[in-house]
C-alpha cells in the first residue's frame, strides 16, 4: 500500500486522485491510526458527501479512497461476489478516479472492500480489507441513545449485550442472531464485525491482514489490526457456533463455504452455490465440480451471464464424502 | 428459469442510457435550459441551494434538470459537488438588519417600523389553477406596478426593538470561556456530537429536510412540546456577503445572496435570577422559503428545552431524534439501500427460521408423545 | 466487619434547585445492619436527600462517604463516574418507587435479575438462570414466569422483581424510595413482611424513604424526620413515633388515620 503524493487524472479531470482532496485523506488516515491504535473503538471522523448514496458504501470508500495508491490492486466485492451491482458500481468507481488495476482474485489485490461477507480465500500479512458498514454501534438496537452508548464502550459496561443474548436462548432456546453478530476485540472493546454472517466471524480473529471499517451515514472508523483477538459473544454452556449445511456446493462441490440459496423454479426447488463467486470460478478451473450436471451449469452460467466454462473432466476426483462438522 | 440479480457493467450502462432517455422525455418538445428552470423555477432552485448547503443558482439548476425534477435527488448531486470544493476561508456573518428587504411581516404588532411590506407572496392567493398559465405563450411578462415610496433602507428588526425593553433574551455569541468568539462548528468537516450546541443544531436544521421539519414544527403546535410562538418576524431580501483577505485586513463584500429569515418569539417564564423574557426561535434559508424558517424556528426552540430548564417529553424536543434524522441525503440513502443485495443475510435468517421451526416441530410431537 | 465504623456518613449535605433550597445541611450516620426511614411529607426534601446520598445527584454542598470494601470510607463524588455506576450495580440496590424506573420493561424477568451478574462478567447461561430462579422465589414470584416480561405483571408483582433485581449481588447498602406506594393495602402489607424478612435475613443496611408512617414503624430500626429540607427530630423508631417531641413529627403521628 502506498499513499502517493497526486496530481490530477487524465481520465477525470478536475477530481484529484481517488476523488477526495489530499487534506480529507489526510484527515481519515489520521482516524485510521487511531483506529488501528485502539483495536474495535469507533473513532469519529468528518466524512464527506460522496457520489454514491449514503448506505451504498460511501463509508468503505472513504477509507479506500484515503488509503489507495498507484501501486495498489484493488478488489471489491459484495455479497461476496464481484459481479453484483454495487461491487461493479465501486469498482468502476476507483477505475475512473483512481485508475488503479483492479481484480477478481483475492490473492492478486492488495486492498478489498466488501460489503458483508469476508472471502474465502485466506488474505495474508500486507493486505488490506476494508468494511463496509451501515451500523457501526453494536448496541445501537438495545440503547437509541447515543450519549448512553459511548458511556457503555468508556466505561466497559456490555452487560446489556449480555442479557440480550441471555433473552435469545431463554425464548427461542439458542442465540438467533446470525449476521452482524457481536464481538469482542483485543478484550476491550464489544464491536459490530458489520453484517456479515457469523458464519465469517472466526475468520476475524487472529487474522494476518489489517481489517479497516468506514461507516460513512454515522461517521465512524474502526479498525483491526493483523493477529489481534476477536471473539464472539456467548455463553460458556452455549458456545458460538457457526451455520451449516447440508449441501455442498453444486458447482464445485466446496463443503465448508458460505453458500447462497437459488431459487430454479416456483415449486421450491433450489440449490446452493458458493456467495464467493471468485472461490468458486478457481475451484472449479482447478477440476472440482459438485452435483449440478454439465448442461445445468451451462444454463446456469448463462442465466447469469458469464461465459460457460468449458467441461474441464481434469484428473478423475472421488466425490468428496460429506462429512458434517 | 430463475436469473440471478447480477447486473454487470453492460446493464449499469444500459441503464445510464435508459434515464438519459426518460430525462430528455419527447424529443420533439425543446429541451429544458438552465435558465429556464432557474428564472421560471426559483422556489425549487431555492429549496436545492439551501438543503445542498451551496449558493449558486446556475449548479442547482443543473442538478434539478439532471435529477428529472427529483429535489432530494439534486440536493443529493449538489452535495457531492460541493464535497469537491476548496474552502478558502469564513465570511463575515451576513447581517441581516441590513438586508435589503422586499418582503418583510411581523405577527406580533399591527404596525412598526419599515412597516408590513408584503412583497412577493402566495399568501393571499386563491388556491385556484389558473388556465392562463396553462395557455400557449404563456403569460408575456407580467408587470407589478412600483410602490410610491421606496421601503425604508435600513429596516429594525422586532427583535432589536423589544430588547429595548430587554423582554426578550439576546443571542449572544458562542463564548470560548476566554473573553473571545469560540469557534463555529461545522458538520461538513467534523461529525455531529451530543450534547450539540446551538450552531451545530442550527447548520443540521438549515440543511435538514423540509418535510421533516415542518411536521416537527407543526407537532408542536398541537401540543407535543408547546412553546407558544408568534412569528416575530419574517423578511426576505439580499444581504451582502463580506470576506476578510488576509492581505487586505479590511473586509470586501464579495457577492450578494437571498435570504429569507424568521424570528419567532416564545414564552418562557422567568426563574429567581433571571426576570421573565421572550425566548427566540431562529430560522434561516438561501432564497425564498418561508415555510423552511418557519418549521426551523419552531424546531429551533423546542431543541432549546435543555438549556431552558424544560423537561424534554416529545420528539421535537428530543436532540438525538431530531439531528440524527433530519438529512435526508442520509434518511434517502440509507433507506433506499435496502434495495442493494442483502441474499447473504437473509440466507442466514432462513437457515435460522427452518431449524427453529424444525426444532419447535420436534418440542411439539414430543409434547404431544 | 467492622461495626464501629459506620457505613455511609453524610455530613452538612445541601441541595439547592436555583434559590430553593431542597435539603439543608442534612446530617446522619448509618451502621452496619440498621434499617434507616426518612419520613416527611411531600416537598420535606427526603427524595431529594436520597438522590444526593446514592450517587444519583451531586449536592451543591456537603459529603457523603461510603466504606468501600477496598478503600474505607471514601467521598462517593471523589470516585470517577465508572467507580460509582459500579457501585451502584453491585454493593448497592437502588429501589424506585415507580418499577418502570427500575426494570427492563422489554426484558424478562430471568434478564432482569441476572443482569447485574452479567455486567460482571458472569457467563454461564445455566447458572445464571438458576440464580435469577432462586431470587424470584426468594421474593415469592411465580418461577413460571422467569420467561415473562414485567410490563405484563402487577404493580406488586413488579416491585418484588425491583427487589430481587437488586439484591442478587448481595449489596450491603440498598436504597429504597416510596417502595410500596401505590400498591393495594393488603399488596403492601405483604411486600413490607417480604422486605423485613430480606433485610434481617440478608443482614442488609437500608434506607428508606416514605410519607407512610407505618411502613416506617415497620421496617426502620431509626428515623430521621424532615421538614421544608430540615431534619426536625431524630431517634429510634418507636420512640419517635410514639413521643415526638417537635411540633412537626407530633402533627405527622396524629394525622395517621387509626382505622
Amino acid at each position: 500500500m502506498s499513499a502517493t503524493r497526486t496530481q490530477e487524472v487524465d481520465g477525470e479531470a478536475g477530481y484529484n486522485f481517488a476523488y477526495l482532496d489530499e487534506q480529507t485523506k489526510r484527515m481519515i488516515r489520521r482516524c485510521i491510526l487511531k483506529a488501528v491504535a485502539v483495536p474495535g473503538y469507533q473513532v469519529p471522523f468528518g466524512g464527506r458527501e460522496m457520489p454514491l448514496p449514503y448506505g451504498w458504501g460511501t463509508g468503505g470508500m472513504q477509507v479506500t479512497a484515503s488509503i489507495i495508491g498507484k501501486d495498489d490492486t484493488l478488489k471489491v466485492i459484495d455479497q461476496g461476489a464481484d459481479d453484483t451491482t454495487n461491487a461493479v458500481n465501486i469498482r468502476r468507481f476507483f477505475a475512473r478516479v483512481a485508475e488503479v488495476p483492479t481484480t477478481e482474485a483475492t490473492a492478486e489485490a492488495s486492498i478489498v472492500q466488501t460489503r458483508h461477507r469476508v472471502p474465502e480465500d485466506p488474505m495474508t500479512e500486507g493486505q488490506i480489507i476494508v468494511y463496509q458498514v451501515p451500523q457501526p454501534e453494536p448496541l445501537r438496537y438495545l440503547e437509541p441513545r447515543e450519549t448512553e452508548c459511548r458511556k457503555m464502550h468508556a466505561y466497559k459496561e456490555y452487560g446489556l449485550m449480555q442479557v440480550s443474548l441471555y433473552e435469545d436462548i431463554a425464548r427461542f432456546g439458542e442465540i438467533v442472531t446470525s449476521y452482524s453478530y457481536p464481538v469482542m476485540v483485543n478484550d476491550r472493546y464489544l464491536m459490530s464485525p458489520t453484517p456479515i454472517p457469523k458464519f465469517d466471524n472466526p475468520k476475524m480473529d487472529d487474522f494476518p491482514a489489517l481489517q479497516l471499517f468506514g461507516a460513512g451515514r454515522e461517521k465512524r472508523i474502526y479498525a483491526i489490526p493483523p493477529y489481534t483477538k476477536v471473539k464472539s459473544l456467548d455463553f460458556d454452556d452455549h458456545p458460538f457456533a457457526i451455520q451449516q449445511w447440508e449441501e455442498d456446493c453444486a458447482l464445485c462441490g466446496a463443503e465448508e463455504t458460505f453458500l447462497d440459496e437459488v431459487i430454479l423454479d416456483d415449486q421450491g426447488g433450489k440449490m446452493y452455490v458458493c456467495s464467493d463467486s471468485h472461490y468458486c470460478t478457481k475451484r472449479r478451473a482447478e477440476g472440482h465440480t459438485g452435483t449440478l450436471s454439465e448442461s445445468a451449469a451451462k444454463a446456469y452460467a448463462a442465466a447469469v451471464g458469464a461465459a460457460p466454462e468449458p467441461a474441464n473432466p481434469g484428473p478423475a476426483k472421488p466425490e468428496p464424502a460429506k462429512e458434517e462438522a | 428459469m430463475y436469473v440471478a440479480v447480477k447486473g454487470g457493467e453492460q446493464a449499469i450502462l444500459n441503464s445510464h442510457k435508459l434515464i438519459a432517455e426518460e430525462r430528455r422525455g419527447d424529443p420533439a418538445v425543446p429541451e429544458l435550459t438552465l435558465t429556464q428552470i432557474k428564472e421560471q423555477m426559483q422556489l425549487a432552485v431555492d429549496r436545492v441551494m439551501t438543503e445542498g448547503s451551496l449558493y449558486d443558482r446556475d449548479l442547482a439548476a443543473l442538478a434539478i434538470k439532471q435529477a428529472q425534477g427529483d429535489l432530494m435527488e439534486a440536493i443529493f448531486l449538489l452535495r457531492a459537488y460541493r464535497t469537491t470544493l476548496t474552502r478558502f476561508g469564513e465570511s463575515e456573518p451576513i447581517d441581516t438588519a441590513r438586508m435589503a428587504v422586499r418582503r418583510r411581516i411581523s405577527a406580533a404588532y399591527k404596525d412598526l417600523p419599515g412597516g408590513q411590506v408584503l412583497g412577493p407572496s402566495y399568501d393571499y392567493t386563491h388556491r385556484l389553477l389558473d388556465f392562463a398559465l396553462a395557455a400557449e405563450g404563456g403569460v408575456g411578462a407580467p408587470e407589478a406596478e412600483a410602490a410610491e415610496t421606496a421601503v425604508d433602507a435600513a429596516i429594525p428588526r422586532v427583535t432589536d426593538i423589544l430588547n429595548h425593553e430587554g423582554l426578550i433574551e439576546e443571542e449572544i455569541a458562542f463564548d470560548d470561556g476566554q473573553g473571545g468568539e469560540g469557534p463555529v462548528a461545522d458538520l461538513t468537516r467534523e461529525p455531529m456530537a451530543f450534547p450539540a450546541d446551538r450552531d451545530l443544531r442550527l447548520q443540521n436544521l438549515a440543511r435538514g429536510d423540509e418535510g421533516f421539519l415542518l411536521a416537527l414544527g407543526y407537532s408542536t403546535q398541537r401540543g407535543y412540546g408547546r412553546n407558544h410562538p408568534f412569528a416575530g418576524e419574517i423578511r426576505l431580501g439580499e444581504v451582502s456577503v463580506e470576506f476578510v483577505p488576509e492581505e487586505l485586513g479590511f473586509p470586501i463584500e464579495i457577492g450578494e445572496i437571498t435570504v429569507t429569515e424568521c424570528q419567532m418569539i416564545n414564552q418562557f417564564a422567568g426563574s429567581a435570577e433571571r426576570p421573565p423574557q421572550f425566548t427566540r426561535g431562529y430560522g434561516l434559508a438561501f432564497g425564498h422559503g418561508e415555510r423552511k424558517t418557519m418549521s426551523m424556528a419552531l424546531v429551533d426552540r423546542a431543541l432549546r428545552a435543555r438549556e431552558l430548564d424544560e423537561s424534554i417529553e416529545y420528539p421535537a424536543q428530543d436532540e438525538e431524534f431530531v439531528l440524527y434524522h433530519s438529512d435526508n441525503v442520509e434518511a434517502s440513502g440509507f433507506v433506499q439501500h435496502l434495495k442493494l443485495p442483502h441474499y447473504v443475510d437473509f440466507q442466514s435468517e432462513l437457515q435460522l427460521i427452518r431449524s427453529l421451526r424444525k426444532r419447535h416441530g420436534q418440542d411439539r410431537m414430543e409434547a404431544a408423545e | 466487619m467492622d461495626t464501629t465504623s459506620p457505613l455511609l456518613r453524610v455530613r452538612n449535605l445541601t441541595h439547592a434547585f436555583g434559590p430553593v433550597l431542597a435539603c439543608a445541611d442534612v446530617s446522619f450516620e448509618l451502621y452496619p445492619g440498621e434499617v434507616l426511614g426518612v419520613v416527611g411529607e411531600s416537598g420535606s426534601g427526603k427524595t431529594t436527600l436520597l438522590n444526593c446520598i446514592s450517587a444519583r445527584l451531586a449536592p451543591t454542598n456537603g459529603i457523603v462517604e461510603y466504606d468501600l470494601r477496598t478503600k474505607g470510607l471514601t467521598d462517593i463524588y471523589a470516585l470517577s463516574e465508572p467507580e460509582r455506576r459500579l457501585l451502584l450495580r453491585t454493593d448497592w440496590g437502588v429501589v424506585t418507587q415507580n418499577p418502570r424506573d427500575g426494570l427492563r420493561m422489554d426484558v424478562s424477568a430471568g434478564g432482569n435479575v441476572g443482569e447485574r451478574l452479567m455486567a460482571v462478567g458472569a457467563r454461564h447461561y445455566a447458572t445464571i438462570r438458576g440464580e435469577a430462579e432462586d431470587w424470584l422465589q426468594k421474593v415469592e414470584l411465580d418461577l413460571g414466569r422467569i420467561d415473562d416480561k414485567p410490563k405484563h405483571f402487577s404493580g406488586g408483582m413488579q416491585q418484588r422483581l425491583q427487589i430481587a433485581r437488586n439484591l442478587v449481588t448481595k449489596p450491603r447498602l440498598v436504597f429504597m424510595d416510596e417502595p410500596t406506594g401505590g400498591l393495594d393495602v393488603s399488596v403492601q402489607a405483604r411486600l413490607l413482611d417480604l422486605l423485613r424478612g430480606l433485610v434481617r435475613e440478608l443482614r442488609l443496611s437500608a434506607i428508606i424513604v416514605t410519607h407512610d408512617l407505618a411502613v416506617a414503624r415497620l421496617l426502620a430500626d431509626r428515623l430521621i424526620v424532615m421538614k421544608d429540607g430540615k431534619v426536625v427530630e431524630t431517634g429510634l423508631t418507636d420512640q419517635v413515633l410514639d413521643d415526638p417531641h417537635h411540633a412537626y413529627t407530633q402533627l405527622l403521628v396524629s394525622s395517621v388515620l387509626q382505622v
